[in-house]
């Protein structure tokens, strides 16, 4: 469970100052519901990701919060304006104390 | 085991079977859910009126006018909630992607929340096949 979680991000290298660009976030995460049986028929106990964040040179661009409607190995995909030469990081927070977090660097001409 | 056709068709009839079952007390839980998805709407919202329409939101994402955020429900789910996204004028457009779970067919409603203070409302029907998030492990 407390294995590190493995996230892909997908960010352009470069942009022009002010192009919009798209990024993708894709991380991986059972995002048990908490409202499935197990073989028992016990509830199996909720374990998902409550909450993505994404920052753009310490500034924050997106934030996301998830319900257990979420699919498993939660996708995100949104835009943001490419203002300066930095550093955008993504942040995944959740439910047994769950952490994961990716940078990647981008260059702004 | 080979798997004929008389199996296979055994197999489809238990599922229609499963899937009926359930349906005894749908009237009574469909109308349940709905009034969980309106309080969760109403828990973003408030009193707001909701304006019906523009979630293919076409916004010039400007300090001035621009989508805070944007929420997802859905009628039938064991929980109204989906997702919220909240946004800024950093975003340039206000267009998300994900992937959710859905219980049955269902209305899926997002709701928006504009930097004027206006929330609207658009919805869609979404047919399901098969629930995915609440079957047995």
């Amino acid at each position: 469970m407390a294995a590190a979680a493995r996230a892909l991000i997908n960010v352009p290298p470069k942009a022009r100052r002010g192009e919009v660009i798209g990024i993708k976030s894709l991380i991986s995460h059972e995002m048990e519901t908490g409202f499935r049986p197990n073989a028992t028929g016990q509830l199996i106990p909720r374990n998902i990701i409550k909450e993505f964040v994404c920052t753009y040179n310490g500034v924050e661009v997106f934030r996301a919060e998830f319900f257990p409607a979420v699919s498993a190995n939660p996708f995100v995909a949104f835009t943001t304006r490419a203002t300066e030469s930095g550093t955008i990081t993504m942040t995944w927070t959740g439910d047994n104390g769950f952490h994961a977090s990716e940078s990647v660097a981008i260059v702004v001409e | 085991m080979v798997a004929t056709r008389r199996r296979f068709l055994i197999g489809a009839g238990g599922v229609v079977l499963a899937t009926a079952l359930p349906d005894v007390s749908a009237h009574a839980q469909s109308q349940e859910r709905a009034a969980a998805m309106a309080a969760a709407i109403k828990s973003v919202a408030g009193e707001n009126p909701l304006q019906q329409g523009r979630i293919k939101i076409e916004s010039p994402m400007t300090d001035a006018d621009h989508v805070k955020a944007i929420h997802v429900f859905t009628e039938k789910n064991p929980q109204p909630n989906v997702a919220a996204f909240q946004l800024g004028p950093r975003a340039g457009t206000a267009n998300i992607q994900t992937r959710m779970r859905l219980a049955d067919t269902q209305l899926v409603v997002a709701v928006a929340e504009m930097s004027d203070g206006t929330f609207w409302r658009d919805e869609v029907e979404v047919v399901v096949t098969m629930a995915a998030c609440l079957e047995e492990s």
